[in-house]
């Protein structure tokens, strides 16, 4: 049974009804459990666990020190371009908007590629939007082989492809995937994908088991947050993350968690998030899926990361450009959001080190598997 | 006269002590514990003792245990 | 130092050990010996009145060991309290390791006539170590009714088969007031090590020693598995705590 199978048989508003309707007790039962459940994960995104933080952050911090140890995975977001012909209402790089566009050539990625060599990054994010007539499978695989000598973990965030083409993608030389559904909610995708590929919710539902199939190593799913409710959201992207577990358990789960803030001026969140929620939805994805990466992105400021930290995050951007070309040009502009935390990677990373936590710049080499030659 | 000792029925002869008792069977008085018709003798009064016709002894030691 | 104290009195070893079932009293010894053990337990038994062994005590230096009498044999309270006062004619300090075992198979302790003895034990002046099921409710009664300790199973006795009532026992620690000493069932260095990180106070062992080839060898073993646990235990594991306290350390700064 694929995943869209076992969406289909949720109603987004009863889940939501469902969650609304937790008691305490609920969530105290949901707390004492050794193996929550998704029944427990209800409890745990309700409003009535919002009395519930404390033993929620307890349980979230040692899962996490006991599966991860005190480890926060660095790593940088590449952008290579930022053509798209997607009008997602809520994304800088929409059709619609007017921005430089520009695509990366060989040397502007190998640029970019060797600052954050320098930088210390080891893991890159490489990204795109959606423009299948200049971006295209193998524009992605050639920046791959490109970058692939600078870095031992390589990850794509792009556009949903084929099995064949993530497999391509592996050959390549990446190991990680990240695809956000962006909402779970069916009406609420359709609203705000007027037009382009990414109208297809299906495909892009579809998109984790194909790399899983594929065989890569690293798997991340997401809702961004500020879109849907985000305690429905958090449901089904941990109903999803349990499944991919299941069904691809060679490969390791990864959960973003991408947030919209009223203050980044640009699209205003439909269903803002507040800190004490997203602590509350970050405690709650940590106890249902304990072995899962879960991802914080440089949308946060820099106070909020540090406190994080302790909670279940495993993985940071820090020092990050949204837009194609911006760490080696000063000029600002063509950007997907505004960042908040602009410290530079080595601030964070002894940040992260202060706070008695390791600061990781490699955690993985693709050289250990002899198939990735 | 008969006494019953640790379950099984022994001869013995009138005026015995405990402490005789315990020394023609070679026990030491200071390794065992003795009740006498269901009640403890102390070590101090061992000596003191006579035993009488129909007397049910119990004498025990330790042995290894956990 | 980090002493061992029941009822008043200072221990420097945590591992008691038990003297049943060892092939020879030169065995037996080498265990206490390995073990660097000051409380043996040792249990009455009848005197072959027509062929007197050579008593065991006087393998046993007493002066150095404390010896532990239990009541071994026992089926219900009334028993248990005559074997109690035996030991006590016998000699010993009024010390008793409890324990009431009517069921022959498995030895497990009878939880009604235990507490029943304790009480008669206690009010008699005994200092009384109750051998008891790891059932934390159990603990606390004895606890109230003036036990020195409470002794919890890992598993049914003899059987080595480790800390098989792990999540009670740990209830039992974080509940107790008195000293636990974990008994029976513990059969190998790593089961003691495994008690003493939880935080029990002591353990007991006997037949993982008797039945072992080399029983001073094996003894020497746990006398390390007690003291490594133990200095985990103070040094302090990573332990998980459910349990919610007043203070937010983890979310405070959503409220500052």
């Amino acid at each position: 049974m694929s995943f869209l199978e076992i969406l289909n048989q949720y109603a987004y508003p009863g889940v939501r009804d469902q969650i609304e309707a937790a008691t305490g007790s609920d969530v105290e039962r949901a707390l004492s459990r050794e193996h929550p459940d998704v029944r427990d994960l209800a409890a745990l995104l309700s409003p009535a666990a919002a009395s519930y933080l404390e033993p929620l952050a307890r349980k979230a911090h040692s899962l996490t020190v006991q599966r991860f140890g005190r480890n926060i995975l660095l790593y940088a977001p590449l952008y290579l371009s930022n053509l798209c012909s997607n009008g997602c209402r809520y994304c800088g790089f929409s059709a619609e908007n007017r921005l430089a566009r520009r695509t990366l050539n060989p040397a502007e990625i190998q640029r970019e590629a060797r600052i954050l060599y320098d930088q210390g990054f080891r893991h890159v994010l490489l990204l795109t939007g959606e423009a299948p007539e200049s971006v295209d499978d193998a524009f992605i695989a050639a920046a791959v082989r490109q970058v692939k000598p600078l870095f031992s973990s390589i990850g794509i965030e792009v556009y949903p492809m084929e099995v064949a083409a993530y497999r391509q993608m592996v050959e390549a030389g990446v190991d990680a995937l990240t695809l956000y559904q962006e909402t779970y909610d069916r009406e609420l995708y359709a609203e705000l994908h007027p037009f382009g590929r990414k109208r297809d919710f299906d495909w892009r539902l579809a998109g984790p088991e194909r790399g899983g199939a594929a065989g890569l190593r690293r798997i991340g799913i997401g809702s961004l947050l500020g879109l849907g409710d985000w305690r429905t959201e958090g449901f089904f992207t941990a109903l999803h993350g349990l499944y991919l577990g299941k069904h691809f358990w060679r490969s390791q789960l990864t959960i973003g968690l991408p947030r919209i803030r009223p203050a980044d001026g640009g699209f205003q969140p439909l269903h803002p998030v507040s800190d004490p929620q997203m602590v509350q939805l970050i405690c709650a994805l940590r106890l249902l899926l304990p072995d899962a990466g879960l991802v914080l992105s440089t949308r946060e400021s820099a106070a909020l990361r540090d406190n994080l930290i302790p909670l279940g995050i495993t993985q940071m951007s820090a020092g990050s450009c949204t837009a194609p070309g911006g760490y080696g040009e000063a000029e600002e502009g063509g950007r997907q959001f505004a960042i908040d935390d602009e410290r530079s990677p080595e601030t964070v990373a002894a940040t992260i080190r202060a706070q008695g936590y390791e600061a990781v710049w490699k955690d993985w080499d693709a050289a250990f598997l002899s198939r990735a030659f | 006269m008969k006494i019953i000792v640790n379950g099984s029925e022994r001869e013995t002869s009138e005026g015995r002590t405990l402490e005789g008792l315990l020394e023609e069977r070679k026990l030491d008085p200071q390794r065992v514990a003795v009740e006498r018709n269901g009640a403890i003798v102390s070590r101090e009064r061992f000596a003191a003792t006579l035993l009488e016709e129909g007397d049910t002894l119990e004498i025990v030691h330790f042995v290894g245990g956990g | 130092m980090d002493k061992l104290t029941i009822a008043g009195r200072d221990f420097s070893s945590r591992l008691l050990v038990g003297t049943g079932k060892f092939a020879s009293n030169a065995l037996m010894v080498a265990a206490m010996e390995g073990s660097g053990c000051e409380i043996v337990t040792v249990a009455l038994r009848r005197v072959d009145i027509d062929n007197p062994q050579d008593s065991m005590l006087s393998h046993i230096d007493t002066q150095r060991y404390l010896l532990l009498p239990n009541t071994s044999g026992a089926r219900d309270a009334e028993e248990a309290v005559r074997l109690a006062r035996l030991a006590r004619a016998a000699g010993c300090e009024p010390w008793v390791k409890l324990e009431v075992t009517p069921d022959p198979y498995y030895l497990l302790p009878d939880p009604i006539e235990t507490f029943k003895a304790a009480e008669i034990l206690v009010k008699d002046g005994f200092t009384v170590l109750p051998y008891i099921n790891a059932d934390p409710v159990l603990a606390k009664r004895l606890e109230e009714i003036g036990t020195a300790t409470v002794m919890p199973l890992g598993a049914p006795i003899g059987t080595n088969k480790g800390l098989r009532t792990r999540d009670n026992i740990a209830i039992i620690i974080a509940q107790a007031t008195v000293p636990v000493v974990v008994d029976a069932g513990l059969g190998a260095p790593s089961h003691a090590a495994e008690a003493m990180e939880m935080g029990a106070d002591a353990v007991l062992v006997n037949t993982a020693l008797a039945v072992s080839p080399d029983p001073g060898r094996m003894a020497a073993a746990f006398k390390k598995g007690v003291e490594a646990g133990r200095e985990a235990y103070l040094a302090g594991l990573g332990t998980q705590r459910e349990k919610a306290e007043a203070s937010s350390p983890l979310t405070g700064f959503l409220h500052s």
